[in-house]
């Protein structure tokens, strides 16, 4: 009975904005939802197999370097170039991938950083096509079948339902055997290898879905945005992300898209009172890890879990 | 020729500033397996600071030791009130270093603007020294000299010294170290704050030559980074050499190809990531 009374909650707050008058708030919720992909994507990675990476940004930025510039320098359709930049950052991925995991823990998380940074520095560098620090500019929405995206509202659904792609898919890849080996990797690596399984193929597939759709989320950013700077491929990015994920709960389906909503609301209701973001960013960085280790979602059910079990609290929803 | 002589010693001068960043930072990762990632904020900040200094009125060296100093008092803060907390936690020490280099990088910003601002070079180090027929500036050549004489001292404090005999124990097995009574805790705030002032110093003496400016600190993490990949943890013979590898591919990728110096970097990277038998981050096996 809760449950389906939630689940209707949670549809109605999606479709919401598809009806609602207000260009801005729809805005933040396609914001919202870009970034709920990201997120998902990158919780692959650090709830599921254990691999926190610091350069998830590296794939969102690549494909959407790569839309753009496909579709404004080299005169590409819309259509073919977003399925070009997906498989190009998908491709960068399976690049990445062996270098990035030779290590695990701390390794892989510096060498993400290193790579991470390398392509920032190839985006900042490489003038000629990346526009240097000024980016990528002059790019429009795609008009498939005559409607029109440059509405908030219609960019909205299309959003929606290329969040509802994503979660659906991360959603059984997780409850499928692979999801039990990739949990199987970052919990017990050693009994796995002596059950036969190769625990370095798993983290490597697991690493370029992720990227997969990192890239997928990088082009509905590229038309979100319609602008492209080397900020996207920034470390802050890519921290923005993995802050999402452990803020919101690693390891759990809803975590990183309710992370995704505190960041960006965040980020959109700082932006209109400080400018200082970025140190935002790192005090709520410091006082979630100090304070919040295990993210708002399991936080949550582990203070329902105690109220229902133990003496019944007024308002336990509030919490 | 010319061009490559000139150009070797800016390589070496940039290595040497990257030891003195990155010699910090890998003992640091290998005796208390925390990768800080605040130690591009640290060179930046000291930098900042040193500038201050400058400005203040002060000569040079006031500026190297200020800035030394305030960041080694910051680290230890830090190491003290945050790191030592979630001691044993090593990814949400990362995490946690990660958010205050954020914290650090927005408040140099507020305090000293966003404009580039080179340090003056010293007065007794100006101009340059001739041989061979090229012409060598002095402050390149004294940083040199400077990150020689920091690798040198470096390496006798930990194979000569009792504590860097401690030190060396608690990189090669920490909970022997501990058993044998060495007091582990006092050691890593003492490392910490040694890698952080290095940092520092670093960043003042970088002055002259890079400058300092907003991103200066995300410039620089990477590169320490792949240094200690290179160079192995808690090695700082391999962090030097490594220093000095990159500070040359850097230098010369930056004149050569200019668009894709730092894809550069990324070759040793690869090749060191590639080739190592034993573990990333073991020092043997350069």
């Amino acid at each position: 009975m809760k449950r389906a009374a939630l689940l209707a909650l949670a549809l109605a707050v999606l479709v919401a904005p598809a009806i609602l008058p207000w260009d801005f708030y729809v805005n933040i919720a396609t914001q919202v939802l870009i970034a709920a992909i990201f997120a998902l994507s990158l919780n692959l990675l650090v709830g599921y197999g254990g691999l926190i990476s610091l350069g998830h940004g590296a794939f969102l930025g690549a494909s959407a370097y790569a839309v753009i510039f496909l579709t404004t320098r080299a005169g590409m359709a819309q259509l073919p170039a977003a399925a070009c930049a997906v498989v190009f950052a998908t491709f960068l991925a399976a690049l990445f991938g062996p270098i990035a995991l030779r290590a695990s823990g701390l390794g892989f998380l510096m060498i993400t950083l290193a790579l991470g940074q390398i392509m920032w520095g190839v985006a900042y560098r490489w003038v000629e096509v990346t526009g240097g620090d000024n980016g990528l500019s002059g790019f429009t929405r795609p008009q498939p079948f005559g409607l029109d995206l440059s509405s908030p509202h219609a960019f909205y659904v299309l959003a929606l339902l290329v969040f509802g792609c994503s979660f659906a898919f991360i959603a059984l890849l997780v409850h499928s055997p692979f999801g039990a080996g990739l949990r199987g990797v970052r919990d017990q690596p050693r009994r796995l290898r002596a059950l036969g399984f190769d625990t370095w193929l798993i983290r490597y597939a697991a690493f370029v879905i992720a990227a997969f759709w990192a890239a997928v989320a990088g082009v509905l950013w590229a038309y979100y945005n319609q602008f492209v700077s080397p900020h996207v491929l920034s470390l802050t990015n890519s921290a923005e992300v993995l802050l999402m994920v452990i803020a919101g709960g690693a390891g759990t389906l809803f975590g990183p898209v309710a992370g995704a909503v505190i960041v960006v609301l965040l980020k959109n209701v700082a932006s209109a009172y400080v400018t200082r973001w970025m140190m935002l960013l790192g005090i709520v960085f410091v006082v979630i890890v100090v304070f919040m280790p295990e993210g708002l979602v399991p936080g949550l059910a582990r203070l329902r879990r105690r109220s229902t079990g133990g003496v019944a609290r007024p308002r336990t929803e509030g919490a | 020729m010319r061009f490559w002589l000139v150009q070797s010693l800016n390589g070496l001068a940039l290595g040497g500033l990257l030891f003195l960043l990155s010699s910090g930072f890998s003992l640091i990762f290998g005796l208390m397996r925390v990768a800080n990632l605040t130690h591009g904020a640290y060179f930046m900040l000291g930098a900042y600071v040193g500038l201050s200094v400058l400005e203040a009125g002060h000569g040079f060296f006031a500026a190297v030791v200020a800035g030394a100093l305030a960041i080694a008092v910051l680290g230890g803060i830090i190491e003290r009130v945050l790191l030592r907390r979630l001691a044993g936690r090593t990814l949400a020490q990362v995490l946690v270093t990660l958010g205050i280099a954020f914290i650090i990088s927005d408040s140099t910003l507020l305090v000293w603007s966003g404009d580039p601002m080179p340090l003056p070079v010293p007065a007794a180090l100006q101009g340059g020294v001739r041989a061979f027929g090229v012409f060598f500036p002095k402050y390149r050549l004294a940083v040199v000299i400077i990150a020689v004489v920091a690798a040198v001292l470096l390496l006798l404090l930990l194979e000569r010294t009792r504590i860097g005999a401690m030190i060396r124990a608690g990189v090669d097995d920490m909970d022997m170290a501990r058993a044998l009574g060495i007091p582990v805790p006092r050691l890593f705030t003492a490392v910490f704050c040694l890698g952080a002032a290095l940092a520092g110093m670093g960043g003042v003496l970088g002055g002259p030559i890079l400058s300092v400016y907003p991103g200066l600190d995300m410039d620089m993490l990477p590169l320490a980074l792949i240094v200690l990949i290179l160079g192995g943890a808690g090695s700082i013979g391999g962090a030097f050499a490594a220093s000095m590898v990159i500070g040359f591919l850097y230098t010369f990728g930056q004149v050569l190809f200019p668009s894709l110096a730092y894809v550069i970097l990324f070759l040793p990277m690869v090749v060191a990531i590639a080739l190592k038998p034993k573990g990333l981050f073991s020092a043997d096996a350069a």
